[in-house]
């Protein structure tokens, strides 16, 4: 029994120390390939989710950041929220709701909020481009943030070149695009 | 019972002899907690970290003078026009609207862009070879040949190209494209968004010229 035991701390050790723990996203993406291997840094990360139907969400890793920006949003949008609002939204892993929605989004129950926010995603058009502000407020609160784009394979061009010229027109000319690694891929098929 | 304690009597009449103390620990419980961690953590968690591309773009700033902007030289200019259905055109210098033949299709795979690239960034890729092996000889430290990497990649011979997406191509073939570039060495690209010219290059092409040729009579 010792041998097994040791074996089963062995294991616990290993988990423990190598991996991450898988962020909950609304939407499943499967990244593109890359022979790239720069891996991608672990903290101060805004990420921005594009799925299939070109649907934007957006991630912070600091909880204070989080506060900050939706504050600063708030105030560019007439949006007051309290307290008890901002603390729930800084817990959020994932975020992507339009301004006008975000109060009432902020009442709902996890499992509601679960349920919608996929429906949901940040509006990025040349009428209304609350994308563009919202990466504006982030970066104007934490200034080291990198931009890391991961979008689904299947998404079409169009909607890259949306984020990207709204990304190119607040000046944020560098960022990371977040790919799988080629070898696994290849595997698969 | 987790732990036992046995004690035996080895005899009655010997006296002043130590009893002989026997412990066994029952881990069955630790080995279940153990377990049961393990299994959480291999759910819970991923194991490969996400890898990136590192992009930057160039600026589209209005007040950029024409003298800041860097001029590159037809000659070497190479542009990727990524299609719908995984498809890819290319043509070399400035756009020939009158010929529809200077448009050529590609494709994704090793023999198809990867083969062009190569073929254009031949002296690059031969200096990065012969660098790459100074490096595993131990001859220059990584930094270095990170550096010298980038300064050929840079150098003046070195192709450029312009890589323009339709909106019907989808992401994948963009990240494709620009993984060719990391393949084949080449430092100087660009995105750029699809012009009304290179939209009607494509629909020459696909006409076989009828178009260039209305318009010419």
């Amino acid at each position: 029994m010792t041998a097994m035991s040791d074996v089963t701390v062995l294991l616990l050790t290993f988990f423990m120390l190598t991996s991450t723990f898988v962020k909950k996203e609304p939407v499943q993406v499967s990244t593109p390939a890359s022979v790239s291997e720069i891996k991608i840094p672990e903290t101060n990360i805004l990420q921005i989710l594009i799925d299939t139907k070109g649907k934007i969400f957006m991630s912070l890793d600091k909880q204070p950041d989080m506060r900050a920006v939706l504050e600063g949003m708030g105030e560019e949008y007439g949006v007051s929220f309290t307290p008890d609002e901002v603390q729930k939204f800084s817990k959020m892993a994932t975020f992507g709701v339009p301004m006008k929605n975000m109060k009432k989004y902020l009442e709902m129950s996890q499992e509601e909020q679960d349920a919608v926010l996929k429906d949901q995603g940040i509006p990025c058009d040349s009428l209304d481009n609350q994308f563009k502000s919202w990466v504006r407020t982030a970066k104007s609160t934490n200034p080291d943030l990198r931009i890391a784009i991961k979008a689904d394979q299947k998404t079409p061009y169009s909607v890259i070149k949306k984020v990207m010229t709204s990304l190119q027109d607040i000046r944020e000319n560098r960022y990371n695009l977040i790919t799988s690694l080629k070898a696994v891929e290849a595997e698969k098929k | 019972m987790s732990a036992d304690v046995e004690q035996k009597d080895s005899g009655k009449g010997k006296k002043g002899k130590q009893k002989k103390m026997k412990t066994r620990v029952d881990f069955t419980p630790m080995v279940d907690m153990n377990m049961l961690l393990i299994t959480f953590f291999m759910l819970c968690t991923s194991l490969s970290k996400p890898q990136t591309m590192e992009i930057s773009m160039p600026s589209n700033d209005k007040n950029i003078t024409e003298d800041q902007q860097t001029k590159i030289k037809a000659s070497t200019a190479i542009t990727l026009l990524l299609d719908g259905k995984d498809k890819i055109f290319y043509y070399d210098g400035e756009p020939k609207y009158n010929d529809y033949s200077s448009l050529k299709e590609t494709n994704y795979s090793a023999d198809g862009l990867r083969a062009m690239l190569l073929g254009r960034n031949q002296a690059a890729m031969a200096k990065v070879k012969e660098l790459k092996e100074k490096k595993l000889n131990m001859q220059i430290s990584e930094a270095d040949y990170l550096d010298k990497v980038s300064e050929i990649k840079n150098g003046k011979d070195t192709p450029v190209v312009i890589i323009k997406a339709t909106d019907d191509a989808t992401y994948k073939n963009l990240i494709d494209a620009l993984d060719e570039m990391q393949i084949c060495n080449i430092g100087k690209y660009v995105i750029t968004d699809i012009v009304a010219g290179d939209k009607f290059l494509l629909k020459n092409f696909e006409t076989k010229g009828s178009l260039s040729n209305s318009t010419a009579n």
